[in-house]
């Protein structure tokens, strides 16, 4: 029912929406819970075990009762608290967790089997037979209990993630936040000030109190334009999540859930990393119902989320109010819905209290039962000897007021018992540099929250060296809390404590009579404070109710912790901007696009893009185009864009130094305009890389590494120069995009060299292994001449710019001469001919010795793994690298078989080895593979056993050398 | 978690590589005996309190950082470049 002249929503600007599919009206500024209750419905969920119809509970995000699906197909969101989401025209909301409708729950039966179905039911009862617990009970139980459900669908990828610092964070916008935000302003400090409400203010838009004078919520607004004045950055819809390492902190920003037409380039959300030097945390605090017989009817809802109604709203709760309370707080409740002409009673659980307003106080009485199914109806009482009923359609529960100590937990911080409000409160220093106030830190009257925002702003501002500005404390009224602790009320009947998992008084009495009495073992066994509210409104009162259970005091009984997000948050959510390109970056080479214009199907290879294969006319398969582009390369010249491979530029004195450090063979013997093929080690004696170095000048080298340890090599230089010899003068820089560089291979790939530039070269001029510098039409370049094919073959490099020109005209170039592009399929099996190995052999586990370089380590100088690759166990018998050949050439054989002695079983005590890399040959027409073979080298020609369960191979084949094609390597050099 | 570049600045720790204990600094003599390279390469202590490890900048400006760093607390308490931290004297 609205109120006429009450509340903070737009009554000119009506609003209409869906709940279950039907139309409700409501105004701008309403919640899904606002408008639903401004047209007097008061149901709006089930409950979590005993599907028990449950109306809203608070007006804020800690909500565990009015829980909505909001939206359907891909983009449905379920557990949305009706409390929290803004409604818009054409919203539709869906209520959860009942069957066939919400006022009639066929699961409902659950809450008649309830004293069957106490805390360890399911553990007790569902014991036997074992494997029913997965197949049949489980499932069961899953569907009856729940939540809502995902849709199954993708959900569409419209989150953000942003990046903030400032000097003071302070969460919480109302009095102590606004203060606090003041004050570091007015020192200097770089502000965020974070509130998850729509607008700031805090209790201030829901509480009618003063400040200097002026309503507070009056005083509020003008609080925020001195501040957006002082360039503080306010963020609303904006709620803190967790408290991490180093002063950072997560924020979950609703930014257009409240939108009905966002615009396109509006993400749904925004997951903020925001870096702070120093923080307030001024978060407020919750308030706690009593548990008393039938607590959960809708209608029951916290006294402070009926202030927030009538108030802000303007909504009222109910026609006949009755307020439940141990402390005053609930009487400045009490006489704002008197003054709103509301039937108000209120029943304090203290004696001797005497109404402040125009309602009726039972004073030292409590509220002993409830009626009403779907809805509130009546209220019963007990004081002294006297029971009786009262009429009431919203009843108003206030059992004091737990600060929200939550984010000081984040970083193990446990919370501290103060007695003298009957609460935890943050314990300082939990969190390195944020400073509880307000509320928060158990201040609970409107002038204690501002000058405490004040007075902790002060300490964080001197932690950070920055002088406070001196603030003068606003106006207001500073009455204590007058609270008697009343936890659980004595009455039979089920007494509720997690209203979202139903879990009452009497489910913890089970547990600590069953011995579960620490209170984590208690937590576990009973579910509190396990659903999606965390236990905000239960946690402490479920630890009261344990307390005087096992006969302890409250702090001896401990607390749980809470961890991070402060508020349900979506995955996708926190992961944002880290899915698909986001996740693994795309890198292009220059001749990206003229290679999908060649219809050249791409692989990955790490972040890059290259070609596999470029297809021709007539073409059927992959292979159909392979074996064409190999026998190009062997018969004419093929061009291949090898831009990918690292380049690292080394200059400087002692770069001879660095090279024959990192490599295991010798380097400073290297004349300028030569190129030499190198292996480097890790420390551990294993094969970090190999690649080839190109001395362009008197300490001056170029080394090219494999496209997959690009980085790798880059960040070991580093090491090597920063941390190994910081004395050595030597420079380093990856070059790797600043190349476009290009394989020319095959017979014909010096006529085509020489029919791009004057200097021309030949055999005697530029023998293999030979660079220099080239002037490639027009554009200066370098030239080397190296072969990854085994071919006569060169890389042409010119600056990045001028690499897509280039590689059109190479290609044309090539295919005049007979030849054309080759992919990446052909480039492996030109390799696998030569027994050249790519990270396939060098994965991380063998060492120089297996792939049969052993003898290039020099015994001259020490090198990275040069001392480990020594140890004993790498010199004895191992895998070394050979060749196999089916004794069937047309035998398909692949990587990832293992191979066998012939006459052994195949199991893993008789394996001899596995396949890396395999092909077909069409050079030499058969299949060949590059293979891993223990003590191999010694058993060249031997025929063993291989073994492929997975494509269900099992054949012979030969051990041979791992050079299938021209071992002496006369094609190079030609 | 922050950690302090010293060339760079504060910084998210993402932007840095982890590699291990600063005993990657004492590299062994090349003649050293294996059982010192064993310990160079695979023995490391474990305190429950400050540590020093090596971070590199990597997503920064490359440079190599000796971080010190409690391991109860999560608390980084200062950075100071690889080239010139002091060396074990080598024996």
């Amino acid at each position: 029912m609205r109120l006429d002249g009450k509340g903070r929503v737009n009554r000119a600007e009506e609003v209409l929406f869906q709940f279950d599919g039907k139309y409700v009206r409501g105004y701008a500024g309403d919640t899904v819970a606002s408008a639903l209750l401004g047209k007097g419905e008061r149901l709006m969920g089930r409950s979590f075990k005993y599907h028990r119809p449950r109306g809203p509970l608070t007006a804020g995000s800690e909500e565990p009762n009015a829980l909505i699906t909001v939206g359907s197909g891909a983009e449905q969101d379920p557990n949305v608290r009706a409390t929290m989401q803004e409604i818009y025209d054409g919203l539709e909301v869906f209520s959860q967790n009942a069957w066939p409708s919400l006022k009639t729950d066929v699961m409902g039966i659950n809450d008649l089997a309830a004293p069957f179905l106490g805390a360890g039911f399911y553990y007790k009862t569902f014991m036997w037979p074992k494997a029913f617990w997965e197949k049949l009970y489980e499932p069961i139980i899953r569907r009856a209990a729940g939540l809502g459900g995902l849709s199954g669908e993708a959900h569409p990828d419209d989150a953000e993630r942003a990046f903030a610092t400032c000097d003071v964070l302070v969460i919480g916008a109302g009095p102590a936040g606004l203060m606090a935000a003041l004050t570091a302003a007015k020192s200097g400090a770089s502000v965020i000030l974070c509130d998850e409400q729509t607008e700031a203010g805090g209790r201030l838009l829901s509480e009618t109190v003063d400040v200097d004078g002026k309503p507070g919520h009056v005083w509020a607004a003008e609080m925020v334009q001195t501040l957006r004045d002082l360039g503080v950055r306010i963020m609303t819809r904006t709620t803190i999540t967790g408290v991490f390492d180093g002063g950072t902190y997560g924020a979950l920003e609703r930014v257009s859930h409240h939108l009905p037409n966002p615009s396109a380039d509006l993400p749904r959300e925004c997951f903020w990393r925001i870096h702070a030097r120093g923080a307030v945390l001024a978060a407020g605090a919750l308030e706690r119902p009593i548990a008393h017989p039938m607590n959960d009817r809708p209608g029951v809802m916290l006294t402070s989320a009926m202030a927030s109604y009538l108030n802000r709203w303007g909504v009222a709760p109910g026609k006949r109010i009755v307020l439940f309370t141990n402390n005053d707080s609930a009487h400045a409740t009490a006489k704002d819905l008197a003054d709103a002409g509301i039937d108000t009673t209120v029943i304090d659980a203290r004696s001797g209290i005497a109404p402040s307003g125009d309602y009726l106080v039972h004073a030292g009485a409590k509220v002993i039962n409830t009626r009403g199914h779907l809805g509130l109806r009546s209220v019963k009482v007990r004081q002294g000897t006297r029971e009786w009923d009262i009429e009431a359609d919203g009843l108003g529960l206030s059992g004091g007021w737990n600060p929200s100590v939550h984010l000081t937990c984040h970083m193990n911080g446990r919370p501290t018992w103060n007695p003298e409000i009957h609460a935890f409160v943050p314990t300082p220093g939990s969190v390195p540099g944020l400073e509880a106030a307000g509320a928060a830190m158990g201040n609970f009257s409107t002038h204690g929250a501002l000058k405490s925002g004040i007075f902790r702003a002060r300490k964080v501002l001197e932690s950070l060296d920055l002088k406070p500005a001196s603030i003068q404390t606003p106006v207001a009224d500073d009455t204590p809390l007058g609270l008697a602790p009343l936890w659980a009320v004595d009455a039979p009947g089920r007494a509720w404590l997690d209203f979202q998992n139903d879990v009452t008084t009497k489910d913890v009495h089970q547990a600590a009579k069953e011995n579960f009495q620490s209170v984590e073992h208690m937590k576990r066994y009973t579910t509190q404070g396990m659903a999606t509210d965390q236990g905000k409104s239960s946690n402490v009162g479920a630890l009261a109710v344990l307390a005087e259970a096992t006969g302890r005091d409250i702090p001896g009984t401990g607390t749980t912790t809470f961890r991070p997000p402060y508020v349900p948050t979506a995955i996708g959510t926190m992961g944002a901007g880290a899915k698909g390109k986001g996740f693994a970056p795309e890198r292009f080479t220059t001749s990206y696009a003229n290679a999908l214009q060649m219809g050249a199907p791409m692989i990955e290879a790490g972040l890059w893009y290259r070609p596999s294969y470029f297809p021709r006319t007539g073409e059927k398969t992959w292979r159909d185009a392979c074996d064409r582009e190999v026998n190009m390369v062997r018969d004419a010249v093929g061009v291949a864009d090898v831009s990918t491979l690292g380049k690292i530029d080394i200059q400087g004195p002692d770069a001879a130094k660095l090279l024959d450090f990192v490599y295991i063979n010798t380097f400073s013997t290297l004349k300028p305009g030569r190129v030499r093929y190198g292996v480097m080690l890790r420390e551990d004696g294993f094969v970090m890389d190999d690649g080839t170095t190109a001395c362009i000048a008197p300490d001056h080298y170029v080394m090219t590494t494999t496209t997959a340890a690009a980085g790798n090599v880059m960040k070991h230089l580093e090491f090597v120069t920063q941390a190994l010899h910081p004395e050595w003068d030597v420079s380093i820089i990856s070059t790797t995009e600043a190349w476009a560089q290009f394989s020319v291979a095959g017979p014909k790939a010096r006529e085509l060299i020489n029919s791009l530039t004057d200097t021309q070269v030949d055999n005697d001029s530029f023998p293999f292994m030979a660079c220099g510098a080239i002037d490639v039409l027009g554009v200066a370049g370098r030239l080397f001449r190296i072969s990854f094919s085994g071919e006569h073959a060169y890389e042409v490099a010119v600056p990045a710019r001028y690499g897509a020109a280039l590689w059109r005209d190479l290609v044309a170039r090539s295919e005049l001469l007979g030849g054309g592009a080759y992919g990446m399929e052909a480039l492996n099996v030109l390799r696998i001919e030569k027994g050249f190995v790519t990270h396939a052999e060098i994965m991380g586990r063998v060492t120089a010795r297996d792939i049969g370089m052993g003898r290039m380590i020099s015994a001259k100088k020490d090198c990275i793994g040069k001392a480990a690759a020594s140890r004993p166990v790498l010199m004895a018998s191992r895998e070394e690298l050979v060749g196999l050949r089916p004794v069937d050439p047309n035998t398909k054989i692949d990587a990832g078989g293992h191979l066998y002695n012939i006459g052994d079983r195949v199991h893993r005590e008789t394996d001899q080895g596995y396949a890396t890399s395999a092909c077909y040959s069409p050079t030499l027409n058969t299949y060949m593979a590059l293979a891993f073979v223990r003590d191999g080298t010694a058993r060249l020609g031997e025929r063993i056993r291989f073994v492929d369960r997975l494509r269900g191979v099992d054949a012979e084949v030969e051990i041979c050398h791992p050079v299938f094609l021209d071992p002496e390597g006369g094609r190079a050099r030609g | 978690m922050r950690i302090t570049c010293p060339l760079c600045g504060d910084r998210d720790r993402r932007e840095f590589y982890y590699m291990g204990h600063e005993t990657y600094l004492n590299r062994p003599a090349a003649d050293a005996p294996l059982p010192e390279w064993d310990a160079y390469l695979h023995l490391r202590d474990n305190p429950a309190g400050d540590t020093q490890e090596l971070w590199q900048h990597e997503a920064g400006c490359g440079a190599w950082v000796v971080v010190t760093r409690n391991t109860v607390t999560h608390e980084v308490k200062g950075s100071e470049l690889a080239e010139t931290y002091p060396r074990e004297a080598r024996t």
